[in-house]
């Protein structure tokens, strides 16, 4: 059971207010016409699905109705923070990241 | 292996049951193995049971980080039928459902296979339009179903409230006979047993820690324990886990992992003797041999490893049962748990080879995997055996988030199970 911090409200409060809209930070291919059915399959499909830290994109359903961010542990259900969709320092840590993935990464 | 039998039981009982023999060996792992399984809950089990039995691979090991058994095997509501949608899947748990009917003679071990019928109630129109075209397609595909009205399913249920004054009223249900109820424990206990007489090595409290990949093929395992063990092939099914050890080989999966909890009430007497689902109200119930109600509903609708699950869940769950059976107001639950479910987009599981040679996948069970631990057994240790998926596998390839062929069962799926 989470009490989260509504970033927007401003205020903690209790789960069953907010309503989770799946992993966070997964960019939609720029270009529909150029993108192949297999990075079109990665985007809505496949995810990373971590044991330890993770990103989600959460909706405040019966508050704000607005979406935000939540960086949480998966297996503590321990939650490090709440951000707005505009703070980019998440993003630049996640980048950096996926750039020590495994040489494997890029098979499937 | 000395066979189970009336007569063993009654000797064994004349020295008050002390010199039972060992179910299964505990051996230290050998260097090789021609295929390695990584996971040894029910549907491992069943993977090594079956390449032994079936395709006379016997150099095979289990490779499990707890003990056998323990992960969802050990914490499932024990449903099983074959009533689903689309031909992939119902062919896939009908080839199942026709493997338990014989289980319990198979591997002479009693898995308390209880054909007692399910029944998916319908509450709205479109509830009952479902249920018509679902039971059409299970009888065009030679799997039983019938549609049964409130009065019917009264018979079958008395104590359910079916009166038309409901919020959500009973219209309607599908019926499959053949469906039902089985001993979770027993069905690894069993697949362990059988492997193990047959050669299989069963390695608990090992973990794999990573794959030794070479040229883009797998050629063994890391394990925490044993170091290295080299292996021909590799399975992996390791259900909510599946995420993280295709991590270890540097693959991503269209699987999440969620806790999904089952509750039991304290033992009463028998006044159930079906199983009893919902999609609508989203919740599920049976009872079991020992007088518990056994119950069920939705996943945590956020990722998550935790084996325990969200509070919210519990108020559900109670309230889709008492909707069903307000009698049960005053049932006091007993035991809650929660088990990590690994679901697919498109409530169908994943059974198919991996950009990485000879390492194999078999996930995406999600919430109803139980059902299937025979069938999934027998079809994953024949793709491993011939090295080709095997036909009713084929359909449920990694391939199929690729070229746009999934087969959406959230219908038949329906409350979590």
């Amino acid at each position: 059971m989470f009490l989260i911090h509504c970033p927007i409200c401003n205020e903690p409060r209790s789960e069953d207010e907010f309503h989770c809209a799946g992993e966070g930070h997964i960019q939609r291919p720029l270009d529909p016409m150029a993108t192949s059915d297999k990075e079109w399959g990665d985007y809505l499909f496949f995810r990373s699905n971590p044991r330890g830290t993770y990103r989600e994109l959460w909706q405040h359903t019966i508050g704000c109705r607005k979406y935000f961010y939540i960086k949480r542990n998966t297996e503590t259900y321990q939650i490090y923070k709440t951000y707005k969709l505009d703070d980019k320092s998440e993003r630049v840590a996640l980048d950096k990241e996926h750039s020590n993935k495994n040489k494997f990464g890029d098979l499937l | 292996m000395k066979k189970y039998s009336a007569f063993s039981l009654f000797k064994h009982g004349l020295n008050h049951h002390q010199d039972w023999q060992r179910v299964w060996r505990n051996p230290t792992p050998k260097k090789h193995y021609d295929i390695i399984i990584v996971g040894g809950g029910g549907h491992g089990l069943a993977t090594a049971y079956y390449l032994a039995k079936e395709f006379g691979i016997t150099n095979v090991a289990v490779i499990e980080k707890g003990y056998l058994g323990g992960g969802n095997t050990a914490r499932n509501t024990t449903i099983v039928r074959s009533n689903y949608l689309w031909d992939e899947s119902s062919h896939l748990y009908e080839h199942s459902l026709k493997l338990w009917e014989s289980l319990s003679q198979e591997l002479n071990y009693n898995v308390m296979f209880s054909q007692r019928g399910v029944l998916n109630l319908g509450h709205t129109l479109q509830d009952m339009r479902d249920i018509q075209r679902r039971v059409n397609a299970n009888r065009l595909n030679g799997i039983d179903g019938e549609i049964l009205d409130p009065q019917q399913i009264k018979e079958i249920v008395p104590y359910m409230d079916c009166s038309a004054n409901r919020r959500y009223p009973v219209l309607g249900a599908s019926w499959q006979p053949r469906g039902g109820v089985a001993r979770h424990d027993a069905v690894a206990w069993g697949f362990a047993r059988g492997a193990s007489e047959l050669g299989v090595d069963l390695i608990q409290q090992c973990q794999v820690t990573g794959f030794e990949i070479k040229n883009g093929m797998v050629t063994g395992v890391k394990t925490d324990s044993y170091g290295l063990i080299s292996a021909a092939k590799v399975g992996c099914v390791v259900a909510g886990n599946s995420g993280v050890v295709a991590s270890m080989a540097g693959l991503r999966l269209p699987i999440e992992s969620h806790p999904l909890q089952a509750f039991v009430s304290e033992p009463i007497k028998p006044i159930l003797d079906t199983v009893v689902m919902s999609n609508h109200v989203h919740g599920y119930i049976s009872q079991s041999d020992k007088g518990d109600l056994v119950i069920g509903s939705g996943i945590d609708h956020y990722n998550g490893y935790g084996q325990r699950g969200s509070y919210p869940i519990i108020e559900h769950a109670v309230a889709a049962i008492l909707e069903l059976f307000p009698n049960f107001s005053r049932v006091r639950m007993n035991r809650q748990w929660g088990g990590i479910v690994d679901t697919c987009p498109d409530a169908c599981p994943i059974i198919s080879k991996t950009p990485i040679k000879n390492l194999y996948f078999n996930c995406g069970w999600g919430t109803g995997g139980f059902k299937a631990t025979p069938g999934s057994g027998h079809v994953f240790a024949a793709s491993l055996a011939k090295d080709e998926m095997h036909e009713l596998a084929k359909p449920f390839s990694l391939d199929r988030f690729y070229h746009g062929s999934l087969i959406d069962e959230h219908g038949a799926a329906g409350v979590a199970h």
